[in-house]
């Protein structure tokens, strides 16, 4: 199946995971890292358990925050 | 790295950031990357979700906003950018813990001596802070 990854169509395995995504995809500090699909943010307790649908889009945001 | 700023985006940063003292300001940068030189186009004033002189947040769904007006425009998100209202321009080691995108850019403008603001750029690699050469371009 295709989904939309940060706005570029990738084929993936049908039902993948978030988990197994985030892995494929080599996301960085994977642990700092929102997810959302079709613009509804997913919680990362679901990473394991939630698959994916042909034509989903997909969005890595990073945590962005910090203090002095 | 070096990172060029346009001087009108500058000025938005450092309005924002003095609008919203006492509170530490806070957004996104977008531009273009081409070879080892990163071009901010545009700066993103968004949220900081915490409201404290001391720390912020990014609100997620401006982030997503953010991320997808500049995709639509061609530009990708470069880093973000904070205020430090009483604090120099660096990253302490919060900043640096919380720096977790390795391709990232993070502007940080001091408002310490508010008649001398100051902005610096960093990246954070493997936890070391490495300032960048930041350019001001004037229009």
């Amino acid at each position: 199946m295709k989904l939309i990854i940060a706005g570029t169509e990738k084929q993936v395995e049908n039902n993948i995971t978030i988990s197994k995504l985030i892995e494929l995809e080599n996301v960085e500090t994977p642990q700092y890292v929102t997810v959302s699909v079709n613009d509804e943010f997913v919680s990362s307790e679901s990473f394991d358990t939630q698959t994916l649908n042909d034509g989903d889009r997909i969005e890595f945001l990073y945590f962005m925050g910090g203090g002095q | 790295m070096t990172v060029t700023i346009k001087k009108s985006d500058y000025d938005l940063i450092l309005k924002h950031s003095k609008d919203n003292l006492p509170e530490e300001a806070c957004g996104l940068i977008a531009g273009t990357i081409s070879e080892n030189k990163k071009n901010i186009e545009k700066v993103y004033l968004l949220e900081n979700i915490d409201h404290s002189n001391e720390h912020f947040t990014i609100d997620l769904k401006e982030h997503l906003a953010a991320l997808k007006d500049a995709r639509a425009n061609g530009l990708e998100i470069l880093g973000n950018w904070h205020s430090h209202p009483e604090s120099p321009s660096r990253q302490s080691q919060e900043d640096i813990r919380l720096a977790v995108d390795s391709t990232a850019s993070y502007l940080i403008l001091s408002l310490e001596n508010a008649e001398k603001p100051v902005l610096n750029s960093f990246s954070t690699i493997q936890g070391e802070s490495i300032k960048e050469n930041l350019i001001l371009l004037e229009e």
